[in-house]
């Protein structure tokens, strides 16, 4: 009886959880207004921090908060705030354009909706569902020993975007001005 | 907790609807948003198959964290570009910029 309520409570905020993420999507993609589109983006991230949560993995939801909701959104604003006249309306788009749009878009979503429904998903018979194996310990001896090349590279290609980025907006400011 | 389909499926949904905001957005802002929207699905993805099929339950979540990464210095560059763009034609329509078109 008593698992039974905690899992009713589990699934109400699972699909709580769902109905967040997909609201924030629509308002990131939907209104015209970039602002409003930032918050969206910021709501649907958190949903899918909260989805992390769900897959038993804490830490990559507190990566996903810090650097998703924490850097990246910030970092849009700050695009946002820096260019001025964002707000005003462009002149809407012609019909057919969105029509072909919607199309696409329906396309994909049937198509990966039927495969992910089609195909019969097994685990892998060498798999050990062991709750243990998702601690943070795991995953850091994981980064500094098997995928420490990866690690190392994703280190450069970070350093290698900050530096073009300070280059580009600099650059351009000295040419334009 | 839930099958490995709902999570399949919300995730081909949160996919769709950004490459609906690619596809018939002209604000380049509102186009790096929606390549984020992209990149978040395909992170689920990751999340769910390792949760629930793979035989090592830490290489999704180092790929996860991988994208997450790489996504950052996306968002980085892009919006140096996006500003740089601005600052030349003032304007942030896309289909402004098409001094490239000749």
């Amino acid at each position: 009886m008593e698992t039974s309520g905690l899992n009713i409570i589990m699934q109400a905020a699972f699909w709580g959880t769902t109905a967040v993420t997909i609201a924030g999507a629509s308002i990131a993609v939907f209104p015209r207004n970039i602002l409003y589109n930032v918050l969206g983006l910021a709501l649907a991230l958190t949903g899918i921090a909260g989805f992390y949560l769900f897959l038993g993995s804490f830490f990559i939801a507190l990566m996903q908060l810090l650097i998703y909701v924490g850097a990246i959104c910030i970092a849009i604003v700050f695009a946002i705030m820096l260019s001025r006249p964002l707000h005003l309306e462009t002149p809407p788009r012609a019909t057919p354009k969105v029509a072909m749009g919607l199309a696409a878009s329906a396309i994909f979503f049937v198509a990966a909706v039927s495969v992910a429904l089609k195909t019969d998903w097994r685990p892998s018979s060498a798999r050990v569902a062991d709750g243990s194996l998702w601690s943070v310990e795991n995953i850091g001896h994981a980064l500094l020993t098997r995928y420490e090349l990866v690690f190392e590279v994703i280190s450069l290609v970070l350093l290698v975007a900050i530096i073009g980025a300070v280059i580009t907006a600099g650059f351009s400011r000295r040419l334009s001005s | 907790m839930n099958s490995l389909s709902t999570y399949l499926i919300i995730s081909a949904l949160l996919f769709s609807l950004g490459l609906l905001g690619i596809l018939q957005r002209r604000n380049l802002i509102g186009m790096l948003i929606a390549v984020e929207l992209l990149l978040n699905s395909a992170n689920l993805n990751f999340m769910a198959f390792n949760r629930f099929l793979t035989p090592d339950p830490v290489v999704g979540q180092i790929i996860a964290l991988f994208v997450m990464g790489l996504a950052a210095a996306e968002a980085a560059i892009g919006l140096s570009i996006i500003l740089a763009l601005y600052r030349k034609m003032h304007s942030i329509n896309i289909e402004r910029a098409q001094r490239l078109k000749g």
